[in-house]
């Protein structure tokens, strides 16, 4: 406990890169993913072509594409913007299957009603589809939150520093409240963005409120992401 | 920019070539078996505790609030972390990356197990006990083969994550293929990390293309025709492949 008051300093500090790593494959991970999702659904050939890209980006292992994107792209290898990509292609590859699955499964009567009632294919995207797709891809983005803030670690092995430094830095002077200050960080962070993605859910999407069938599809939702890794 | 990257990558593969890297205890073949072995023993562990616990949940019922969001919650889990904090404790021998790696793969073999016999539709499951099939003969000759290509996908996530984490655990000192990795960053020796890379993500995809192919192969005959009845997207002709969102691999 001493310790951590008295490299507070340091610690809120990588905190901090740690968030900072790990909001923008999140965002950017939720963005990309819907209009590819669409795309993935609009034509028969997409889906197959765009699932099985996503599936091959899943399998690559993290610190070896940490290692591989610098001389691909061009930059330095201690550029932290390598970690951001690597996650981001990650973050899309999963938010891709959940948000194509999501809007697949909106029931064919309901946007044919939409379509009658006036809607055009925008609005109807966006405001029929979308939301109902919206449980699953906040299931989907909540695996994609855990996930991504537990793999910012990794980074700290080529040296982009989050709280992952605790751990490299813990284990080379072998002091356990260090590693110790490292997990409980990170986890601490996993759980916090999972909290907000929840209440940010409520409120974008009151009807999902304690619904009988909620708990139900949060299961299978939640086991699915548990088999996709 | 663009000649650095292809420097690099030919020097990348001028080093895969040597076939100095190709012999002896730090060589090549050495530290592929080094990681598969890893890999496999993990993995036979993890699926001797999971399966069990997946198939029982999965076919009682029981136990699933307990199980679920426990499984969901070691995922937050920093993988590095627990390695090292396993590693602090038990010594830099196997026994701290194979417990902490056992511990990371059950979540997607527990899940996969459940999911899939979540997944067999019930009255197939009525319609078998009042032919007269009883709580095993259910669960080992009508669950199990249905749920096959899940349980089979929750293994080939478990493996690639216990591929990807053996990579990074090289920093204790076993070998595997990591160690290049770890070898070259202190050096700033680049082929051999970037050949490294290449080997440690041929290996992964390879193993998934054959856990895919698993998957296909252990999907019943039956059900792989008797879904084509139920593809859910309009009007395009049926297919033999499954579009069905429960499938984990790309369909």
């Amino acid at each position: 406990m001493s310790w951590l008051v008295s490299n507070w300093s340091q610690v809120s500090q990588y905190g901090l890169a740690h968030l900072w790593l790990s909001i923008p494959p999140i965002v950017l991970g939720f963005v990309l993913s819907v209009p590819l999702g669409w795309v993935a659904n609009r034509f028969a050939l997409t889906r197959g072509a765009l699932l099985t890209i996503g599936g091959i980006l899943y399998a690559i292992p993290s610190l070896p594409l940490f290692a591989l994107l610098p001389s691909l792209i061009g930059t330095r290898i201690l550029d932290p913007i390598n970690v951001e990509i690597a996650l981001t292609l990650y973050a899309v590859a999963l938010m891709l299957r959940t948000t194509a699955d999501g809007l697949a499964a909106v029931s064919g009567d309901v946007k044919l009603s939409a379509t009658a009632v006036g809607f055009g294919a925008a609005r109807r995207f966006f405001g029929v589809e979308l939301p109902l797709a919206g449980p699953v891809l906040l299931a989907g983005l909540r695996v994609v939150s855990v996930s991504t803030v537990s793999l910012v670690t990794v980074g700290s092995v080529i040296g982009v520093n989050s709280l992952g430094y605790f751990f490299i830095d813990g284990y080379q002077r072998a002091f356990y409240t260090e590693v110790w200050v490292g997990i409980v960080g990170t986890v601490l962070i996993a759980l916090v963005f999972d909290t907000l993605l929840v209440l940010l859910g409520r409120a974008l999407m009151p009807w999902t409120r304690r619904g009988a069938g909620g708990r139900r599809r949060d299961a299978l939702a939640q086991s699915r992401w548990a088999v996709l890794r | 920019m663009g000649g650095a990257a292809v420097n690099s990558y030919s020097d990348a593969f001028a080093w895969l070539a040597d076939p100095a890297h190709w012999a002896g205890a730090t060589g090549i073949p050495h530290r592929l078996l080094e990681h598969l072995g890893y890999t496999g023993l993990t993995l036979l562990i993890a699926i001797a505790i999971g399966l069990p616990v997946g198939l029982y949940i999965g076919h009682t019922g029981r136990g699933r609030e307990i199980v679920v969001p426990f499984t969901g919650a070691l995922r937050a889990l920093p993988t590095l972390g627990l390695v090292i904090i396993l590693a602090l404790g038990l010594g830099t021998g196997i026994l701290a990356p194979l417990i902490a790696l056992v511990i990371l793969a059950l979540p997607p073999i527990i899940a996969g197990a459940y999911a899939g016999l979540q997944s067999v539709d019930r009255e197939v499951v009525d319609a078998a006990r009042s032919v007269g099939f009883t709580g095993g003969g259910v669960l080992w000759q009508v669950e199990v083969p249905l749920a096959l290509p899940l349980i089979v996908g929750g293994i080939r996530s478990a493996c690639l994550q216990v591929i990807a984490t053996w990579t990074v655990a090289a920093f204790l000192p076993l070998g595997g293929l990591g160690r290049f990795l770890y070898d070259a960053l202190p050096n700033q020796d680049y082929a051999q990390l970037l050949a490294g890379s290449i080997l440690v993500i041929v290996l992964a995809l390879l193993a998934d293309g054959l856990f895919a192919l698993v998957q296909r192969l252990a999907t019943p005959k039956g059900v792989a025709a008797g879904r084509t009845a139920d593809i859910r997207t309009k009007t395009h002709s049926p297919t033999r492949k499954d579009p069905s969102w429960l499938a984990p691999e790309e369909a």
